[in-house]
């Protein structure tokens, strides 16, 4: 469902993002790892279209993002990092102009609204003004305005980021029950979030693509199954005691 | 005509004005402002003309204009970059043009709204005597053309900076300059280092020329194509300019 084929993001003399290329497919929850600054980030929003890549492409069910771009944007629900939201909107009305801005039709919109306001426990917060919302609230607006028109791919960047226990608990739980017939990608640089939500797990560092692979993988290269000591070893090139690449 | 999605986008930025105090102290002040200069104590005031017309109403509107149409675009885009929500916004299925086109229009109607106020005005005039009414209708349309050309400029300005006040800054900088273009001190300073027919073109830009001509009752083609040439090429740029700019 999402394609990437050697794709590239320089700004001026930093190359952000260096010649990188995956693919997932339905049901699969691809974990991107990696360093703050490895170009998780640029990489996401080269796929949702927001920036456009310096070299390479990138292609959602099949349409490639530079040529139709509102077209693969419709396909797409993206939570970006931090979670911006129009503060001066109440929730029931930002995720209504959300259904707007995508499109749907007006009843859709209400059924839509209805059901990520369930499916994010947002029933509590529904009349209230975004920016009186807490943090873990805000991110559950911004993942349901993500879900509002029942996306194929979901793009999620650091959605657990800043959020206690409980709150991460209840994100990824909500992950798992998302995936299915959904393609999910999402970023993080919490490493335990991967082994327990994610299929696949690819890991970054200076733009470059180090280790595509699944967590269990990734871990057994871990004579003490620390998956901390394997990621320091791939993102930083050097010997870890224990690690055997 | 208008795509669906730019409406939505009007809605939702024409209802933000009233969600913080923007909106009312805007209208606020200038009806307050505009009711008082029109009627002011001095020469050439209403009541030394002795004319039930609308000449020094429409005398004082590019000035205050000048200041409060800036304040009204200034956060239009300056604010959706530094909060983020950009991003948001596009990566929905939408273009930067209906984006931009969709925010113009909001603010326009806003605007709009602030010069549908001053009816008191002209309900005043009608009581007085008998104006010509064609003057006082193309007087309006004038303004808020006037308006839409400050607005097409002050939108570009806060597509520039993620700070709304270098945008309003900007903003009302160049709305000043391309108001005035007509005027001999600025003029004089640009015919210092520009051959005498660039002189010419600039001097042909002068907002205020356009928004006068159309004041004393006459609708001239030119006119017309000038704010609809001034507000297309603005808004225009700012359409390039965010493409350009919307994620650094």
């Amino acid at each position: 469902m999402i394609e990437v084929n050697h794709l590239s993001k320089r700004f001026e003399s930093i190359m952000a993002v260096d010649d990188i290329s995956f693919a997932a497919g339905k049901g699969e929850i691809l974990g991107f790892l990696g360093p703050n600054g490895a170009g998780k980030s640029t990489t996401m929003k080269m796929i949702t279209g927001f920036i456009l890549p310096s070299d390479g492409e990138a292609l959602v069910c099949g349409k490639k993002v530079q040529e139709v771009p509102t077209v693969t944007k419709g396909l797409i629900g993206y939570m970006s990092e931090n979670a911006p939201l129009y503060d001066d909107m109440y929730v029931e009305d930002f995720l209504r102009y959300a259904g707007e801005l995508r499109q749907m039709a007006a009843d859709k919109i209400e059924a839509g609204v209805n059901r990520v306001i369930d499916l994010c426990a947002l029933t509590s917060v529904r009349y209230q003004k975004i920016e009186t919302l807490s943090k873990g609230f805000r991110r559950r607006v911004s993942m349901a305005q993500a879900l509002i028109h029942d996306p194929e791919v979901l793009i999620l960047d650091e959605p657990t980021d800043g959020l206690d226990p409980n709150q991460k608990h209840e994100v990824r739980t909500l992950i798992r029950q998302l995936s299915g017939n959904k393609c999910i990608v999402l970023s993080t640089h919490i490493l335990e979030e991967v082994e327990e939500v994610c299929t696949r797990a690819i890991i970054i560092a200076k733009g470059k693509l180090l280790y595509d692979g699944t967590p269990a993988d990734l871990k057994s290269k871990s004579k003490q199954h620390k998956l901390d000591d394997v990621f320091r070893a791939i993102t930083t090139g050097e010997s870890v005691q224990g690690v055997n690449l | 005509m208008i795509a669906e999605v730019t409406k939505s986008i009007v809605r939702r930025e024409f209802k933000s004005y009233f969600a913080s105090p923007l909106g009312y102290v805007f209208l606020i002040i200038f009806l307050f402002a505009i009711g008082y200069v029109t009627f002011e104590p001095g020469s050439g005031s209403f009541f030394l003309m002795r004319q039930a017309d609308l000449s020094s109403f429409f005398r004082y509107v590019p000035y205050l204009f000048l200041f409060l149409v800036p304040a009204v675009s200034m956060r239009l885009l300056a604010e959706e970059r530094k909060s983020g929500t950009i991003e948001l916004l596009l990566t929905m299925p939408v273009t930067e043009a209906q984006v931009v086109f969709g925010k113009f229009l909001a603010a326009w109607l806003f605007v709009a709204v602030a010069l549908a106020g001053t009816f008191p005005l002209v309900l005043t005039v009608i009581y007085l005597g008998s104006p010509d009414l064609g003057v006082v209708i193309l007087g309006y349309l004038g303004a808020a053309l006037l308006a839409g050309a400050f607005l097409a400029i002050g939108i570009f300005f806060s597509a520039i900076s993620k700070n709304q006040v270098v945008s309003f800054i900007l903003g009302v900088v160049f709305c000043y300059v391309l108001l005035m273009a007509g005027s001999p001190p600025i003029l004089g300073f640009i015919s210092t280092f520009l051959p005498k027919f660039l002189v010419e073109i600039f001097e042909s830009l002068s907002i205020m020329n356009h928004f006068e001509s159309m004041g004393r009752g006459v609708i001239v083609i030119g006119d017309l194509f000038f704010f609809a040439l001034m507000i297309g090429g603005w808004l225009y740029g700012t359409i390039l300019l965010i493409t350009e700019k919307k994620s650094n």
